[in-house]
């Protein structure tokens, strides 16, 4: 096994373990403020890829804003799907439960009217100009586009954690995945914070999915996909911890990366077995700090 | 209608009974009769994975995992050994089930709220994809076909019968034990689970008992499935079939032990009638448990009891959303 090939598989994975971060993150964010399980979050990922295709490939709009559009439109719609029917079931017994039950009937909506109006064979974008050709380092070939993934990624993170700990907006944002009653007291607007945080957290998942069209095609059910994947990176690095999910997208993406180039046949098992072992042996994520188990 | 309680129960119980049995008689195709047959094999899956849910309150996303192995212990037995086979596979695919669930459920109990519903996923897609991949033994998206039970079972009717038996058989079994101070444990440990701790019960081991009982009553469904289809696809064990059964559950209600078993006749129906004019079904499906979630969230049952009450002007009755 040379080096080169090791080097590949490493730098494939990264770019992977970014568009599952970038995807998680805003699984991670809406669940770690609003206590609201999204499972149709990969929906706003296929959502997004279908902007994207929509505004780059049919309206030529260029590459870049086209991914920014993508990504608030598909904000936009999750910022009203909240709005309409999230906010709804609020406090209910069982609010878990049919938290699930209600983003698994968005699934079902959102892959058929994608269906409806896109149709259902393959769609794909160009890479932007620029990054089309490979970066040579040594024996190593690697993509542009996958270093423009990373780069964008660590800019995300880096704005994230900015707004997060730095702005009175962050501070709102954590406030209320502590205590909603007593923030509301100071005079804050929560049910609108929930809607603007849940906006966010799907516009994260729209661009993620618009950004990752050029390497991977464009289908009405990428969104089952993707969302299994960014469950188990959520889940690698504990509900609502930001920083546990880039560490669990990373491992994610390099056991993945690794998997596919030495067992390609049964590769797709690995994220499940990792999932599984962490549940098992770390249910609070492999980043969390220990805590008492609840029973 | 002042007839006692149990009289009522016993009247309602005979009339699904006697309609299920009139179907093949009444059927003008035999497509009929397959789909009352799979209201029955559905609705027995619902019901089960409903003393999870409803009754414990362990939202299990992954009962598909205990169907699938019911499904490819008679599909795999019955065309690799023989049809003979088809009652030995049908115990196997029950030990099976037992055995792993047993396994599994040891791990996932010691979970709550989502982590458990994401667990139970987890594993549930692991047997997915080791079904899918594993070519040589499953066959893998292929599924297997031809799956013939043998003798008389072989005929359509008479294996209908015995779907129809061994469900009722089966719900009535569950129904006694939803009703059995064992259930009543259950009901203890979805509302205070602490309080249970305090009477000197154990919240897991009840947890575990249901799990493995759930998850035999899911493989029995799917064993009864592959003998009526005659085939088996790897989808059998997909998350989306566990998410069917929550469906069903929902539309018919979580809180009746009858709900999942009306929801399964409900969503069947639905699906039959509205995937017959258009293929986007899943977006009338989705649309209406939307409704059904935000605005009943009782579910068919809940509902239509919460209004004949209201109509009787019985303030008393009035259940719990």
């Amino acid at each position: 096994m040379d080096f080169a090939f090791l080097a590949t598989q490493m730098v494939s994975g990264f770019s992977l373990a970014t568009l599952l971060f970038l995807n998680a993150s805003g699984l991670t964010l809406i669940f770690g403020v609003g206590r609201i399980f999204n499972f149709a979050h990969g929906s706003f990922y296929m959502l997004g890829a279908y902007f994207g295709y929509q505004l780059s490939a049919v309206w030529g709009l260029p590459f870049w804003p086209a991914i920014l559009v993508a990504g608030a439109a598909a904000g936009i719609v999750g910022s009203a799907s909240e709005y309409l029917f999230l906010r709804r079931i609020y406090g209910r017994p069982h609010e878990g439960g049919f938290q699930i039950l209600l983003t698994y009937c968005l699934i079902l909506i959102f892959d058929d009217l994608v269906k409806m109006i896109w149709g259902s064979e393959y769609k794909s974008i160009a890479k932007p100009p620029g990054f089309l050709g490979a970066v040579q380092i040594g024996d190593v070939f690697i993509p542009t586009y996958n270093l423009a993934i990373i780069a964008v990624g660590l800019l995300v993170v880096l704005a994230a954690w900015w707004i997060l700990s730095r702005t009175r907006a962050g501070r709102i944002a954590r406030a209320s995945a502590v205590d909603r009653e007593i923030l509301g007291c100071l005079g804050v607007n929560v049910p609108l914070t929930l809607t603007v945080v849940f906006g966010l957290a799907t516009a994260l998942g729209g661009m993620t999915g618009a950004l990752a069209a050029p390497l991977r095609s464009v289908t009405p059910g990428a969104g089952i996909e993707i969302i299994i994947d960014s469950l188990i990176v959520v889940v690698l690095g504990g509900m609502g911890n930001f920083w546990g999910a880039w560490f669990g997208a990373i491992l994610l993406g390099e056991v993945n990366a690794f998997a596919v180039a030495f067992v390609p046949e049964w590769s797709s098992l690995f994220s499940y077995i990792v999932m599984v072992l962490t549940l098992i042996f770390r249910p609070e994520g492999l980043f969390a700090p220990a805590r008492i188990r609840k029973a | 209608m002042d007839l006692p309680r149990r009289y009522k129960f016993g009247l309602l119980w005979t009339a699904g009974l006697l309609v299920f049995a009139l179907v093949p008689l009444l059927m003008t195709s035999r497509y009929q009769m397959n789909l009352a047959g799979h209201i029955l094999v559905w609705g027995l899956f619902a019901v089960s994975f409903n003393m999870l849910w409803g009754v414990t309150g362990m939202l299990s996303f992954g009962q598909a995992l205990y169907y699938g192995i019911g499904a490819y212990s008679v599909g795999l037995l019955v065309t690799r050994v023989g049809a003979a086979w088809f009652f030995p596979a049908l115990g196997i695919g029950l030990a099976t089930a037992a055995l792993i669930s047993l396994l599994v459920g040891l791990l996932v109990i010691r979970m709550t709220g989502v982590y458990f519903t994401m667990l139970t996923l987890a594993f549930a897609q692991l047997a997915y994809q080791v079904t899918l991949k594993w070519r040589d033994l499953t066959g893998g998206d292929d599924g297997i076909q031809g799956i013939i039970p043998p003798g008389l079972l072989a005929d359509k009717t008479f294996y209908y019968y015995v779907v129809l038996a061994v469900v009722f058989v089966s719900i009535w079994v569950l129904k006694r034990m939803a009703y059995s101070p064992f259930g009543l444990v259950l009901r203890c440990i979805q509302q205070n689970p602490e309080r249970v701790r305090f009477i000197g019960r154990s919240v897991r081991m009840n947890q575990l008992r249901i799990y493995v009982i759930s998850s035999l009553f899911a493989a029995a469904a799917g064993a009864l499935m592959a003998g009526m289809d005659s085939s088996i696809h790897p989808d059998m064990l997909y998350w989306t079939t566990s998410g069917e059964v929550i469906l069903m559950s929902v539309l018919g209600g979580i809180n009746r032990f009858f709900g999942p078993f009306i929801g399964a006749i409900v969503l069947i129906l639905l699906e039959d009638v509205i995937g017959a004019k258009t293929e986007f079904w899943p977006i009338v499906i989705g649309s209406v448990i939307l409704v059904i979630v935000i605005l009943f969230p009782r579910g068919v049952v809940g509902e239509a009891q919460h209004l004949w009450s209201r109509f009787r002007g019985d303030s008393s009755q009035r259940s719990p959303a």
